[in-house]
């Protein structure tokens, strides 16, 4: 039992507005952990504070510690594009790159690293899109624009896009808001098997789904932890009176 | 971890060679505006600007009659450009889902980028032929390049007013033709006005077409079928004469010139940026 | 009480005085002036008079554009009958002994130097996009852009005089005389430097195309959706990983920028006939040699043409030109348009 992340006293800030307050969690390893809450909680900002995503935005600043393998990614001397290296990320709307074809787009970040051996790509590829359980259905037509397969399918490419540079972490915004219920579905049933491997943190609006796919969950509240632990405590016995009203629907 | 430190490097490269690319940009703006400063401004005191173009071998003189020219023909030519590009901006900004908008737009944006030397053949061909090289026929011309930039600047001025002011003024029973023409004219004014100036601005430093309409003229103004002097023009002859205080009179001139457009450019800069506050 | 806006379709609000939905009552002003056709006589004169009036004077460049062409061929005939094709073949200028006139050499010039202008200012204007829409923060980014616009401001006249008397001189003593002492033995470095011709032309026209090139691709890039730098970002890339994402995505921006560019090279007069040398050979001798182009031929020869199979064989060089640059521009426009609605297309999904 590790801890992938140990957030300490995380701020964030989106100029002036003070976005989270003073957050500490400990994140498990090969787990899948939800952050929830109603709208402008800072879930997602949290999330993208994993991947220093948070600070690309101008006027957007960072104080506090995230500790991932027991380094804290905010020192001085780490560098963020090799941290982003190690974790993938899943954005609320798809966003594969449309002028390359469905092979090149799950390649991309292979390429980067310098990988160039056809064999080698080809392999990554065909795991990755297997993993993504994309690989039946895009196989014969690998050559066909990322942006020509359907919502779901794109989700799911870029998921496997993620998945091919082997992050120890996968990070995932909202993956399923602009998704049907059956492309949800089958996302859902990707999210639990690659718990298996890596470390999931999924933000999501749907209680239903965290309860359905996390093993912890922390609520959020205008920025502020209200209550983290076991996905059944929460829901099942939520200690705080908050995390109560939201789960029952009260409000959000 | 070698290949990282390739591409940190690559990646630093990249971004220095792009801002080198920024420089390699500034500096002829640097150089050009110094030197027309620098050179232009020992031309400049009373006589340079009260006195006509010397003639050959002598010596002083000035560009009073070519600002006297320069100004004529351009008020001349935005007699037609203004009205023309006000009316055309107003239709393409209020009917643009008129079928003959699409075309209309797209072959202003065309007009717009054009050799103005092409321009001036026309006005030759329409105007010199009849009256001769002429005043006329070079404000015909910058008439011509005038009008598309009128145009844009009008309808996209126009087109920021926003629906509920239209809506407003047709809810109190004025008449659409009305409704554009007082409400949103006037909501659009401080646009159209710096569309205008930028438009004056341009043809102010038009040449080509000027030369092929009137050619270079030493004297005042004489008449709207004769030619009249021109900065431009001015600039272009005495800078390529053997003779240097020819040569001094051409910066002087691009000096005039130049402050005429960066000015118009600067103000109406600095009255769009108010817009945004 | 009514007037003629509620004489429509629909029927009118009880009272009601709320603005439910201005979108709604926007397009249905729209629709009762431009769509419906069957309008009772009652409908405001005012404002079809009003769309008529304003239609015409829109139409205009259709009726300008049309009489361009007329006038230039009508204002090429006797030269037009006189070389028929071989116009466009021709490697013979001669006005004064055989009256003569051939455009070729005319044309190579015009897209050399226009080539030359593409190869050096393509480049800086795409490190200026890059540097000023990726690397940069967003204000001073709108400082710089503002100067880099300043230099379209400039009239090609002065770019003219400063060619003369600071760009020629530098090159010649600072660029091409070491130049030719390195390569001098490759024939384009060979021959006499006297600091103008076609190199210091492509140099000029370079600059002179860099705000409208850098400007249109700045747009294009800005026009790509930020959740695709955020993909890229996220897989670990670096910024300048990221803006080759960006330009790949807006490439038929870019390539629209280039063809504007190209288009504007084409037309460029002053600036050009000031530095070129105005010589006109079929091919110049090196990049040092003079040489000419058609806009600069117009110019230059124009008011001194006597006759007139001169003048004609001057405007079908204007006719020409036109047709080119017709092309060009009307390519651009729409690569450019295209472009714009495809990113918005794709950005959609």
């Amino acid at each position: 039992m590790s801890y992938k992340f140990e957030i300490e006293n995380l701020n964030a800030w989106f100029g002036s507005k003070h976005v989270l307050n003073n957050i500490s969690i400990k994140i498990r390893e090969k787990a899948v952990t939800a952050v929830i809450g109603p709208s402008g909680c800072g879930k997602t900002t949290l999330i993208r504070c994993l991947n220093r995503m948070h600070e690309i935005v101008p006027n957007a600043r960072v104080s506090g510690k995230v500790l991932f393998n027991g380094i804290d990614i905010y020192n001085e001397d780490a560098d963020p594009v090799q941290i982003r290296r190690k974790m993938g990320m899943v954005f609320q709307k798809p966003n594969p790159f449309p002028m390359m074809s469905i092979y090149d787009n799950v390649a991309a970040g292979l390429k980067l690293n310098g990988i160039r051996d056809k064999k080698r790509l080809d392999e990554v590829v065909e795991r990755s899109l297997k993993m993504a359980i994309l690989w039946d259905e895009v196989k014969d037509d690998m050559d066909k624009s990322g942006a020509s397969l359907s919502g779901g399918q794109q989700q799911r490419l870029c998921i496997a896009r993620a998945l091919a540079v082997e992050p120890e972490v996968m990070l995932m915004d909202e993956p399923c808001s602009a998704l049907d219920p059956i492309a949800t579905a089958k996302i859902e049933t990707l999210i639990r098997m690659l718990a298996e491997d890596y470390t999931v943190v999924i933000v999501t609006h749907n209680m239903q789904q965290a309860a359905r796919v996390s093993d912890f969950t922390a609520f959020l509240y205008l920025g502020e932890l209200i209550e983290y632990g076991s996905t059944k405590d929460l829901f099942e016995n939520p200690k705080n009176e908050l995390t109560e009203k939201y789960i029952t629907g009260q409000f959000g | 971890m070698a290949h990282y430190t390739v591409r940190k490097i690559v990646d630093r490269s990249m971004r220095i060679l792009a801002y080198f690319a920024l420089i390699a940009a500034l500096i002829p703006l640097f150089s050009i505006l110094g030197e027309v400063i620098l050179k232009g401004a020992s031309s400049i005191n009373i006589d340079f600007l009260t006195q006509p173009s010397p003639t050959v071998g002598e010596a002083g003189g000035g560009v009073a009659n070519a600002i006297q020219g320069t100004l004529i023909t351009v008020g001349l030519a935005s007699l037609i450009g203004v009205p023309l590009g006000l009316v055309s901006g107003i239709f393409l900004s209020e009917y643009s889902e008129a079928k003959i908008s699409s075309p209309i737009r797209f072959f202003n944006d065309v007009l717009s980028g054009f050799p103005s030397i092409v321009v001036g053949i026309f006005s030759y061909a329409l105007i010199v032929r009849a009256i001769g090289f002429s005043v006329t026929a070079a404000a015909f011309a910058l008439a011509i390049i005038m009008t598309p930039i009128v145009t844009r600047t009008t309808e996209e001025a126009m087109k920021l007013v926003p629906a509920t002011v239209r809506e407003a003024a047709i809810a109190l029973g004025v008449p659409l033709w009305r409704t554009i023409v007082s409400v949103v004219l006037s909501g659009a004014k401080k646009g159209i006005a710096t569309g205008i100036l930028l438009a004056l601005a341009r043809i102010a430093g038009e040449s080509a077409p000027v030369l092929v309409t009137m050619g270079y003229w030493r004297w005042w103004f004489a008449g709207l079928n004769q030619p009249a002097a021109n900065l431009t023009l001015n600039i272009y002859i005495f800078a390529i004469s053997p003779f240097e205080n020819w040569q001094a009179l051409a910066w002087g001139s691009a000096l005039v010139l130049v402050m005429f457009i960066l000015g118009i450019n600067i103000i109406v800069r600095a009255a769009t940026r108010e817009k945004y506050k | 009480m009514e007037n003629n806006y509620t004489r429509a379709k629909e029927p009118r609000n009880q009272g009601q005085t709320t603005m439910k939905n201005p979108q709604k009552l926007s397009i249905f002003v729209y629709n009762l002036n431009v769509r419906i056709r069957k309008v009772p006589k009652k409908f405001s004169k005012g404002d079809n008079l009003f769309k008529l009036l304003t239609a015409v004077a829109a139409s205009s460049i259709f009726i300008i554009l049309g009489l361009t062409v007329y006038e230039l061929i009508i204002g090429s005939r006797l030269s037009i009958q006189r070389f028929g094709i071989e116009f466009l073949v021709g490697t013979k200028w001669d006005p004064a002994i055989s009256q003569v006139f051939g455009a070729l050499p005319l044309i190579l010039g015009t897209l050399v130097t226009s080539a030359i202008a593409l190869l050096i200012g393509v480049p800086i204007s795409l490190g200026i996009g890059l540097a000023l829409s990726e690397f940069s923060p967003k204000r001073f980014g709108f400082a710089v852009s503002f100067l880099v616009e300043l230099l379209a401001a400039i009239p090609s006249v002065i770019y003219g005089l400063w060619g003369i008397f600071t760009l020629i001189p530098f090159l010649r003593n600072n660029v091409y005389l070491p130049l030719q002492a390195m390569f001098g033995f490759i024939s384009l470095f060979s021959g006499p430097i006297y600091g103008g011709g076609v190199l210091t032309a492509g140099i000029v026209l370079a600059i002179m195309i860099i705000p409208t090139v850098s400007a249109v691709s700045r747009d294009a890039f800005s026009a790509v959706p930020n959740t695709q730098r955020e993909a890229m970002i996220s897989l670990g890339a670096t910024k300048w990983e990221t803006a080759k994402i960006v330009i790949s995505y807006a490439r038929t921006g870019v390539i629209g920028a280039i063809i504007l560019g190209l288009g504007r090279a084409v037309g460029e007069t002053m600036a050009v006939t000031m530095v070129i040398g105005n010589k006109f050979q079929l091919l110049p001798a090196s990049l040092f040699d003079a040489w000419y182009t058609m806009a600069a031929i117009i110019a230059n020869e124009f008011t001194e043409a006597t006759y007139d199979l001169y003048v004609n064989a001057l405007i079908e060089v204007g006719l020409v030109l036109f047709f080119i640059a017709l092309i060009i521009n009307i390519l651009a426009r729409l690569i450019v348009w295209r472009s714009l609605r495809l990113v918005r297309g794709i950005a959609r999904e």
